[in-house]
């Protein structure tokens, strides 16, 4: 992880839009100092195909392990430069976009150096980012102090890397993609690529954990104001408390009001996202906590369906009434909306049921949207590893209660956010699950197999020798019995497929626990009592 | 509770042989999900299709059955690397047997079924209901 990153950086004029009023030249040169930032370069139009060529080239050419594209907004061209990484074997997620035109030139037209500098600080983030990507620690990592004992994500990662450190038996593959999966149940062979190089490390494993996470939703444009100046999702406002000290600000004003709208993306009507997050009350609560303990005279108003800081998270919501946040709650079927106001506010007009139905409106510096997770699109490891996803787009374990992290395909464990959502300590704890049914699976030192195989009625058997050609597994051989060449068997050989029995033209062979008797009776119960 | 069979008359009564491993979870998924289907629909599920008999397939349709869907692997199938061949076969020799007994061959139908192929399973039972309750039963010499 502390190996030097090389990045390409390349920052787009986008014809003018954004060259005419940032000057793409400084942006660029602020980088030239940085030995990480192997390739800077100004380009045009950073969508054009011949620019898009030029990138994968110098990605290939300049081994580059990271790609930093200053343009337009991601909800417009995220997808290309993911697929311009993917193109030059890159992974996609080694991918950042910095949006300096909608958030920058076209944002502040009346200011050229405010524009440039603010564009040289959105750039230089995206490149500490894309830095530390393949850093362990996901979500956690990113995480300021937490709950209960005020360990920041970073710090509780750390310990968990250093552990990890001290334990010979452990590899850590970080920017790894598994690519292939062959063999059976305890005896898999897997194929990952580790930076996007063309050569793949091939590894003998009996299980494999599944532990991908998820994505945080990215409201729409314009749902409960998204979009507009002071209007936040949770994971953006966290970020915010968490990198910053003093009483809080946003974009250099003190903040003295806020509005929490709980329950975006999540419990949706049918046909959207249905189910509860789980977290984001709790993590919402404990955000406020941390804003009024560093500024008590703050508003926060929190606009819910219900809160449900469940267990111990219970102590949070108690502590945050007692430091001075409003709970008001809206009708599930009236929520809350957002505005601009004429001083350059916004503002939530919200229905409290718990006084009549009040119509009440809040002006607020900053509106958050308490947004919930949502699955990761992550199509090629789903069909690769051919895992059930369920309804909800999360992965499907067998049984949620009886059997909670192991999946329909044998040896192949699920665990965290990838099988729903979860707060922190529900992942450790499907974690743990994961990894000792692994070890229940690994200690045994061997795999299980059915007894059901086939077996041959030698008095039956005419030696035609046809079962012996269509065994793939060279389980049946011809002996000798009384004199005649009949076909034997080998239980330790035979995989119990049955494969043979229909190829037998005397219906000699039997596949135990599924012969001729036993199928026949059990066709015949099926309608043995007709409906009535 | 009526069934369905009840109320319509005639709800035909389908015999699937999935597989352990890949075809039988994908039925199962869809009863997690609460897929609904037939509830003449009954499951018989077997190591690999390719062991199948297609005495087994005619046995059915002497029992009272009146159409027989095998889920298969596809391509998928750990045991056998032709299982798809395999139980291709299996089928045409099961249609010749049917022809020889005065039974319609659409009433045997094979498809792949995956392990998470709940939708897909759910609807092909749908229109495999659909299109029996347009033949009607099976009317076989006793």
């Amino acid at each position: 992880m502390s190996e030097q990153r090389r990045l390409g950086v390349y920052i787009c004029h986008c014809g003018g839009n954004i060259s005419d009023y940032v000057d793409v030249e400084m942006v660029k040169d602020a980088f030239k100092d940085d030995p990480e930032v192997v390739v800077a370069e100004t380009t045009m139009f950073a969508c054009a195909d011949g620019t898009q060529h030029e990138m994968i080239r110098d990605i290939k050419e300049k081994h580059l392990d990271g790609l930093v594209v200053a343009s337009c907004s991601p909800k417009l061209h995220q997808i290309t430069f993911r697929g311009v990484a993917k193109r030059a074997d890159l992974n996609p997620y080694q991918y950042t976009q910095v949006n300096v035109r909608e958030q920058a030139s076209w944002a502040h037209t009346d200011d050229h150096v405010g524009a440039t500098e603010k564009a040289i600080g959105l750039v230089r983030a995206a490149v500490a980012k894309t830095k530390l990507s393949p850093e362990l620690g996901g979500w956690v990592g990113g995480l300021g102090a937490m709950f209960p004992h005020g360990t920041s994500g970073r710090e509780q990662i750390d310990l968990l890397v250093a552990e990890i450190a001290t334990r010979p038996s452990i590899t850590v593959l970080t920017d790894a993609e598994l690519v292939s999966k062959s063999g059976s149940f305890g005896n898999y062979v897997t194929e990952v690529r580790i930076h996007g190089q063309e050569e793949v490390v091939t590894t003998d494993v009996g299980t494999i954990v599944v532990a991908t996470g998820f994505d945080s939703y990215e409201p729409e444009a314009g749902e409960f104001g998204y979009g507009m100046e002071g209007v936040l999702t949770l994971p953006e406002f966290m970020a915010i408390v968490d990198s910053s000290d003093g009483p809080l600000t946003y974009q250099g004003k003190p903040v003295r009001t806020i509005a929490y709208v709980y329950c975006v993306g999540n419990r949706q009507p049918a046909g959207g996202n249905e189910y509860c997050s789980k977290f984001c009350c709790s993590a919402t609560v404990h955000a406020s906590i941390k804003v009024a303990a560093r500024d008590a005279a703050v508003h926060q108003y929190h606009l819910h369906r219900d809160i449900r800081t469940y267990g111990k998270y219970e102590l949070m919501y108690t502590e945050s009434r007692e430091r001075g946040s409003v709970y008001l709650r809206f009708p599930d079927d009236t929520p809350p909306s957002v505005a601009r106001t004429a001083d350059g506010h916004v503002a939530v007009t919200v229905v409290d049921a718990l006084t009549g139905n009040e119509e009440l409106t809040i002006p607020a510096d900053l509106v958050v949207l308490v947004t919930g997770m949502v699955p990761r699109e992550n199509s090629d490891l789903t069909s690769l590893l051919k895992l059930p996803v369920g309804g909800d787009g999360f992965y499907n374990e067998i049984h949620p209660k009886l059997r909670p992290v192991e999946t329909v395909v044998a040896g192949v464990m699920i665990a965290g956010a990838c099988q729903g959502p979860k707060t922190l300590s529900e992942s450790v704890a499907s974690g743990l699950a994961a990894v000792t049914q692994s070890a229940g699976i690994l200690m045994k030192g061997f795999a299980e197999l059915d007894p059901l195989v086939a077996t041959v009625d030698t008095a039956a058997c005419t030696g035609c020798t046809t079962c012996v050609e269509t065994c793939p597994y060279d389980a049946i051989s011809m002996i000798t019995c009384e004199g005649a060449a009949v076909a034997a068997i080998s239980a330790a050989v035979c995989k119990g497929c049955g494969g043979c029995v229909p190829i037998c033209a005397q219906d000699a062979i039997d596949l135990l626990g599924y012969t001729d008797a036993q199928m026949r009776a059990s066709i015949e119960s099926l309608t043995k009592e007709p409906v009535s | 509770m009526v069934s369905t069979a009840t109320v319509t008359g005639f709800s035909p009564r389908i015999l699937v042989f999935s597989t352990n491993n890949i075809s039988d979870p994908g039925i199962d998924l869809a009863g997690s999900r609460h897929l609904h289907y037939s509830a003449t629909v009954s499951t018989m599920s077997v190591p690999c299709s390719s062991g199948l008999k297609p005495g087994w397939i005619l046995h059915a349709f002497e029992s009272g059955l009146d159409g027989v869907f095998i889920a298969s692997d596809g391509e998928e199938c750990a045991l056998l690397p032709d299982c798809a061949e395999r139980t291709s076969r299996i089928v045409s020799q099961a249609h010749e047997l049917m022809r020889a007994k005065g039974l319609e061959p659409q009433r045997l139908k094979m498809a792949a079924v995956c392990s998470v192929c709940a939708e897909p399973f759910v609807n092909y039972m749908r229109e495999f209901s659909q299109m029996l309750t347009t033949m009607g039963p099976v009317t076989h010499a006793p």
